[in-house]
């Protein structure tokens, strides 16, 4: 029988190996044991669970991909899984893991000097270090090549001048990822939390993500040194590849919170008693709910072979760019439909679906708005960048 | 100190059972399968003790169970034990508890260096029954404690003191080693196995042990006997009873004497 409950309907737990599934499950528990019974309680409260960060660390978690500095090597499908287990418990904590992960460790490993390396993804792998990704601005995201934050040279240093906005663990960083204008164009920076001239602010009154950190950053004459810029680093491709890592992510996460809010509004219908039959009975619910699971089980697979394709290292940006907009869109559409479905209770915190809902408004917008996944889907069929 | 921990893999206490239709068993199809969370705190303590002394030169974990059972042996490497066996055959039969005992005593019998402690839960959460731990203690000849929630073991490393809860109270023992410990829940809390961990584990040597080397005692398979598996009777409706409070009560009364007969 098809597994309608996980859900899995088309078995795609026989296509993971041992591993992915060994990690899947690990993590799957995790969430169980340390994530749910909390979660709603940050999230009404706006508040980042700091332990999590901790033990997400120890679990191997942060940089879970990366072979070296005590991580775990893991495939991309073993990734994204775990970021889907991740979002079965809430989008601000898989958020923490993939800034963490995907636009801090990543881009250290990949463009840092062996100095920085060395200095920062240990400390980052264990959670003793905190890092954020600064590109968006207070003007907007979408364009990132028209960013006003600027590097000058000066001497062997840089003077950083700008703001950014919409920063995840802005203000809890001990380094922030800083993407800026240079004469030679666009450049990173490691920015570490005691620059003279470097302050943050969290974001407030946020209805989404709120048990993830929102934060703004200003950089007023920051001197930077030479060595805290990524050596290897140049052009706005350098970001954006590392958003092409984050966005893999958020197309597993999403499935995540998609199935939790499915398995809610399915218990949920078939225990209700409505005009004297369980809700479930009812040809209405039973339409909206294999909706769902046939969203659901498109997203898997699509997530599934775009990790493989991945791992074979034949990834093009624009397939992550249609799972992106896909699957959040599939999750945001189910967890508002679930809410429905639960009533009045839906509304309360309790309820996963609405938490989720409100989260995924943000996972829409970030890493690239659902309009801007189109566009880059839009261009790579006709050749034409329509932005 | 060489520390042998027994792990079996068993349906996830979150999943959903459900019975093949003929009754002769639970449908495996698709079942989240986990290591038994009263082993795993044998495993944990395991770990701890080598943790807290210097004298634990190995720990070895071991699994009865098909091929799948293997994921239950990686748990067990990755938390922290150095080598595995997997007592991997067909005939191997998980529901005879007694079976099983005599088919683990053999294997433990075949290690030359011998083991001073041994380590299961205090029951499994598939079968409830409890009968392995002990059974197991009397094939080996040695002593074993029940449902332990205190542990001191000698600086020596030859003796230990054990304390478990008994009606009312608490019962300390003191007992030599070599001995078998079956665990209770509270001793310790299971760390989780970490990704890397888990990769490594990979590496680490298991021996895997058949019908070949292990007998099959047959006289034992008749020691427990499966006869059927059903899903409990569902909950008959509730009876709300309504009305004044006086009224209320002395209705309850009446159904409780005349219907459920209970008083």
């Amino acid at each position: 029988m098809p597994n309608t409950q996980s859900p899995d309907f088309f078995d795609i737990n026989s296509l993971l190996s041992e591993d992915e599934r060994q990690v899947r499950d690990t993590v799957a528990r995790f969430v169980d044991d340390r994530v749910l019974p909390i979660i709603s309680d940050c999230f009404e409260n706006e508040k980042f669970p700091m332990e999590l960060a901790t033990e997400m660390a120890e679990l191997g978690l942060l940089g879970p991909t990366i072979q070296d500095f005590g991580c775990a090597g893991l495939n991309q499908v073993a990734y994204g899984l775990i970021m889907q287990e991740l979002e079965q418990g809430d989008s601000g904590v898989r958020s923490f893991a993939s800034v963490q992960s995907s636009l801090v460790m990543y881009p250290i490993n990949r463009w840092g000097s062996d100095e920085q390396k060395q200095r920062w993804m240990p400390a980052l792998a264990k959670a003793e270090a905190i890092g954020c990704f600064g590109l968006t601005e207070p003007d907007g995201g979408s364009d990132p090549g028209t960013m006003k934050t600027i590097a000058k040279k000066d001497g062997n240093d840089w003077i950083l001048n700008g703001a950014k906005m919409w920063i995840t663990n802005g203000s809890i960083a001990d380094v922030s990822v800083v993407w800026a204008n240079t004469d030679q164009g666009i450049r990173g920076f490691l920015v570490e939390k005691d620059t003279k001239g470097y302050t943050t602010r969290d974001i407030p009154h946020k209805f989404s993500l709120r048990a993830s950190i929102t934060s703004e950053l200003f950089f007023d004459n920051c001197r930077i040194p030479d060595t805290n810029r990524l050596p290897t680093a140049e052009g706005l491709s350098s970001p954006l590849s590392c958003l092409t890592q984050a966005r893999f992510g958020i197309a597993w996460g999403a499935i995540g919170a998609a199935m939790a809010c499915y398995r809610e509004a399915s218990e949920f219908a078939s225990e209700r008693i409505l005009f004297g039959k369980p809700l479930s009975h009812k040809q209405q619910v039973q339409v909206r709910l294999a909706d769902m699971l046939r969203r659901i089980t498109t997203g898997q697979l699509l997530a599934l072979q775009l990790g493989r394709l991945k791992d074979e290292g034949r990834i093009h940006h624009s397939q992550v760019s249609l799972a992106k907009w896909n699957n959040v869109r599939m999750a945001l559409d189910i967890a508002r439909d679930a809410r429905d479905l639960l009533g009045a209770g839906g509304i309360s915190v309790e309820c996963c679906p609405i938490r989720h809902a409100m989260n995924l408004e943000s996972v829409i917008t970030y890493e690239g708005t659902e309009t801007i996944h189109q566009l880059i889907v839009g261009r790579e069929i006709t050749g034409v960048a329509a932005f | 100190m060489r520390i042998l921990t027994i792990v079996k893999q068993v349906p996830d206490s979150n999943a959903t059972i459900k019975v093949k239709p003929d009754e002769s068993g639970i449908d495996s199809a698709g079942l989240k399968l986990v290591p038994d969370p009263f082993d795993e705190f044998g495993i944990e303590l395991a770990v701890q003790l080598r943790e807290k002394r210097g004298d634990v030169e190995e720990i070895v974990a071991l699994t009865v169970g098909p091929d799948k059972a293997a994921e239950a042996l990686r748990v067990a490497l990755a938390m922290g034990a150095d080598k595995g066996m997997h007592l991997n055959d067909g005939a191997f039969d998980l529901t005879n508890e007694l079976l099983l005992a005599s088919i683990v005593a053999q294997a433990i019998k075949r290690d030359e260096a011998g083991f001073d402690l041994l380590l299961c839960g205090k029951y499994n959460i598939d079968l409830d029954s409890g009968a392995f731990g002990p059974a197991l203690a009397e094939y080996l000849d040695i002593p074993h404690v029940g449902a332990v929630t205190g542990l001191d073991v000698s600086e020596d490393g030859k003796s230990f003191e054990a304390r478990r809860r008994i009606e009312g109270a608490e019962e300390v023992v003191e007992c030599g080693l070599p001995a078998l410990l079956t665990i209770e829940k509270g001793l310790v809390e299971p760390r989780y196995p970490s990704l890397p961990n888990l990769m490594k584990a990979k590496k680490k040597p298991v021996d895997v042990l058949t019908s070949a080397e292990l007998q099959t005692d047959e006289s034992l398979q008749v020691a427990t006997q499966f006869q059927s598996v059903a899903p409990p009777a569902p909950k008959p409706d509730c009876k709300f009873v309504e009305g004044e409070p006086e009224d209320m009560v002395k209705e309850l009364v009446r159904l409780l004497r005349e219907e459920a007969k209970v008083v």
